[in-house]
């Protein structure tokens, strides 16, 4: 099954990332604020059943693809 | 006494920490290709240089910290054996969980390559043992990813238990937001474990050993891991 991992970093950690794209932003005269920048990581996991592949998705974060100290996960299951 | 120095895909300052521990000290000090599941017999010290491991993929470190030469470091770390992590050293030990945190984007965001200037904090362990705490030495940053960052409980904890090794000061060893050249948290520059003999940090001391090159702030460390060694190499 497809999965779609949205990687993001904690709402307490600095994005300058964001932050300069999101000046960029403000240089074309667009109104925006909080700009974050995350990952997106597609995984093809096989099974049938979405509840398994999800758990193994999130075990999958919890090794390698997250690092707890400055980011989340979110785990969709397509 | 012997080093050994762990070799990524993408290490680039394997060379200077050679240089610094063989051919300048006098070290016997080995490459040890990641693919490797041993270091060699009798390693004393394990010093990850600084580089783009993995071409930095996913997080700076994340892929080297699987590598199968890490298992080994891990068991050397957890019987008691030195480990000396520099630049992209440091960010492997953290992804490999060696040592809390995570070396975030500069706040500059951009690569910073400076020489600055460092405070010992803790001059108890076997990388800072020839110093004093307070001392101030020089020594060059050169990254891109060195802005410490840990939650604020877990910050609390490492601050109260003297896990800060070197701290970013003025010149006369002020400490201040505006000798933090990176945005790290409390001006961190290099941290160590609960046990104290895994140490990681952003600057780069093995640049600076070599006279010919013109300065030698990182002697130090040095002078500190042959003191603490001194003893094993006689048995």
């Amino acid at each position: 099954m497809k999965v779609r991992v949205s990687v993001q970093l904690k709402p307490g950690i600095l994005d300058p990332q964001g932050k300069a794209v999101e000046q960029g932003l403000h240089g074309f005269g667009f109104a925006v604020e909080h700009v974050r920048i995350g990952r997106l990581i597609e995984l093809e996991v096989p099974g049938t059943d979405a509840a398994d592949v999800k758990a193994r998705a999130q075990a999958m974060c919890d090794k390698l693809l997250v690092n707890p100290v400055m980011e989340k996960a979110s785990i969709e299951v397509l | 006494m012997r080093v050994a120095v762990p070799v990524f895909p993408g290490s680039n300052c394997d060379h200077d920490a050679l240089h610094a521990c063989g051919t300048v000290i006098g070290w016997d000090t080995i490459p040890v290709w990641h693919q490797e599941t041993r270091l060699p017999e009798g390693t004393d010290l394990v010093f990850i240089p600084g580089g783009f491991s993995y071409g930095d993929y996913l997080r700076c470190g994340a892929i080297a910290a699987l590598a199968p030469i890490m298992a080994d470091v891990k068991r050397h770390a957890d019987n008691g054996g030195l480990v000396l992590g520099v630049c992209n050293g440091f960010q492997i030990l953290c992804e490999a969980q060696l040592l809390p945190g995570a070396l975030l984007r500069n706040a500059s965001l951009r690569f910073i390559h400076a020489d600055v200037h460092l405070r010992v904090e803790r001059a108890d362990l076997p990388f800072t043992a020839a110093m004093k705490a307070g001392d101030v030495f020089r020594v060059p940053i050169a990254h891109a990813e060195g802005n410490f960052t840990l939650e604020p409980a877990d910050l609390a904890d490492l601050e109260a238990r003297g896990g800060v090794a070197f701290r970013y000061c003025s010149p006369q060893g002020e400490i201040g937001e505006a000798f933090v050249p990176n945005g790290a948290m409390n001006g961190i520059a290099g941290i160590v474990n609960v046990r104290g003999n895994v140490l990681g940090m952003m600057p780069h001391p093995e640049r600076v050993v070599d006279p010919r090159l013109g300065a030698t702030g990182g002697m130090g460390i040095f002078r500190s891991l042959a003191t603490a060694l001194a003893p094993r190499s006689y048995e």
